[in-house]
């Protein structure tokens, strides 16, 4: 080993170990922790803390609230990530053919995505104020009580949504576009491709990665999404816009059984590591049939 | 070349504009007299008032949230730097063991669920005695902040041709002054748009500063507009106020930041 590798060697590890001793301090050590949480039954105001196993995981089995916040979850995530990734394509294939205007199209189309979301949240609330919101005054005088129907605030709460993150997958999509060099399209009309085929054969092929890139971004945000239903709607009507997470921090800060709500984490948790793991495995299979 | 302006970019922009209604919306509500609030018959007020702004800057605890908020905010980046960038380097440069199980490690960070980790953190916090201080708050964003910054940055110096800093080694140059002279110097823009992104993520957070702050000594702004306060009704006015104020740092970089904002949200997803 020469002198230069072992100052590298040294370097490297001097370089990397405040970072890793920093995470595994706030995410590696909450992360082990918040398993051991799970297995106990701990109520700090009444000083209970004991192990009960696997107790809180049997209780969810047959607990129909959680059952409902995992399907409200799964609605939520599968509805808005849809839309999404729809509507971002469309506005990405709408901005490729701008010529001036480009940063100011970019500012406004990136606004709704950098409001924090109780921002989003406040403006929603008040664009569906049944006798004064815009929304209904837009539906020409409806007064559609769009938070408190049952029926309504699962896809109120989803248009809020679609509205703050579709920005983001039309910015993925669009700067993938512009990396598409003149000459494919040259080449594709020179061929005799019109409008569709092109778009077809040509465009959408080109974007299938980064598509399922923002699917996979997009899918582990909306799975872990809390601020806007807990400020929105906090999980009304009937908890019909109670998601997974809404239920763990109730159960964790209000009705306060830590090791409960961490039961609920922890489900949260391994659904997140369980889609990731599944979209890289489909990638890794993309890459090598490609 | 003269720049012309065609019927499609018009269009589109009108498209975006529209989009971006719910924000104009929020902004003509702040400006709006409360009689006016729940009778929307017009565009534009009739009467446009700076009463919301003044009531929010006097009766609210939105000022104090707001120097909260920035105080977090720039502490969580500044720590993320300062513990990220030389990681970042050695991940993306130098010789580490298990190289490919700590970059593991970072990735899998990034996808922690704050909801999981909400109440190990919560506990821990109380212990240390830090409940209701910016130090909790910056330790806790710091748990995604840190991840994120060093994906980011490791890609941009991956990015750098190494020849350059193997020419500064010809010339007897240390470790130290390559990093110095040659690495930074090059990254600098990179690192740039991970700051923006982390000081915008540090920002808009809310769980963590919910949870675990209890009076205006530590609230930020979301919290503080989250539990802004009606006593006989809810203040649309007041509350449209708040938000635009709370809005503030994130329309400046989207209007005046883009190129570094785009640059480092590109940068996440378009590298393998």
């Amino acid at each position: 080993m020469t002198a230069r590798e072992r100052a590298d060697r040294l370097a490297g590890l001097a370089f990397v170990s405040p970072a890793l001793l920093a995470l595994a301090a706030l995410t590696v050590y909450p992360g082990l922790w918040v398993l051991w949480l799970s297995l106990q039954q701990r109520v700090p105001i009444f000083g209970i803390a004991r192990f009960v196993g696997l107790e809180h995981y049997a209780f969810l089995a047959g607990d129909a609230r959680f059952w409902n916040a995992g399907r409200v979850t799964l609605v939520f995530t599968a509805v808005s990530v849809g839309l999404e990734l729809a509507l971002g394509l469309a506005v990405a294939l709408a901005l490729q053919r701008q010529r001036a205007g480009r940063r100011l199209a970019l500012s406004l189309l990136l606004l709704a995505w950098a409001l924090p979301s109780v921002v989003t949240a406040k403006l929603f609330e008040w664009l569906y104020h049944p006798s004064a919101g815009l929304v209904n005054v837009i539906l020409g005088g409806h007064a559609f009580n769009w938070l408190g129907d049952p029926r309504l605030a699962l896809p109120g709460l989803i248009a809020a949504d679609v509205w703050r993150t579709m920005p983001f997958v039309a910015l993925l999509c669009y700067a993938r576009l512009l990396t598409i060099a003149p000459e494919v399209y040259e080449a594709a009309r020179v061929d005799g491709a019109g409008r569709g085929a092109t778009l077809a054969y040509v465009t959408l092929p080109l974007l299938r990665p980064i598509l399922l890139i923002a699917l996979l971004f997009r899918t582990l945000d909306a799975l872990r999404a809390f601020d806007l239903m807990f400020v929105l709607t906090g999980g009304g009507p009937a908890s019909t816009t109670e998601t997974l997470t809404v239920y763990a921090y109730r159960s964790l800060f209000q009705t306060l059984q830590l090791g409960f709500g961490a039961a609920v984490g922890c489900v949260i948790f391994a659904l997140v590591m369980l889609v990731a793991w599944a979209y890289l495995r489909a990638l890794r299979g993309e890459a090598a049939t490609a | 070349m003269r720049r012309r302006v065609h019927a499609w970019d018009v269009m589109i922009l009108v498209m975006l504009a529209a989009w971006a209604v719910p924000y104009f919306w929020q902004v003509r509500t702040s400006f709006t007299p409360d009689t006016e609030l729940l009778a929307t018959g017009s565009v534009l007020p009739s009467a446009p008032t700076l009463l919301h702004y003044r009531a929010v800057a006097e009766k609210s605890v939105m000022p104090r949230a707001l120097g909260n908020s920035v105080g977090v905010a720039s502490l969580t980046t500044l720590l993320a730097l300062a513990l990220g960038l030389p990681a970042a380097y050695a991940l993306a440069r130098l010789p580490i063991p298990a190289k490919n199980l700590l970059l593991l490690v970072v990735i899998a960070s990034t996808a922690f669920p704050q909801i999981t980790t909400v109440s190990p953190l919560y506990l821990l916090l109380r212990a240390l005695g830090l409940r209701d201080t910016w130090t909790a708050l910056v330790l806790a964003n710091t748990s995604f902040a840190l991840p994120l910054l060093i994906w980011l940055l490791a890609g941009f110096i991956r990015e750098i041709p190494i020849q350059l800093e193997e020419a500064a080694f010809l010339d007897g140059a240390g470790r130290l002054t390559v990093l110095r002279l040659v690495v930074l110097p090059l990254v600098a823009p990179g690192v740039a748009s991970a700051a923006l992104l982390t000081f915008l993520a540090a920002w808009n957070e809310f769980l963590f500063a919910y949870t675990f702050t209890a009076t205006e000594a530590s609230r930020t702004v979301p919290v503080a507009l989250a539990l802004f306060p009606g006593v006989f009704e809810i203040p649309w006015g007041d509350i449209a106020a708040a938000s635009i104020l709370a809005s503030l740092p994130p329309v400046v970089i989207v209007i005046a930041l883009q190129r570094w904002l785009v640059r480092g949200l590109v940068a996440g997803a378009l590298k393998d």
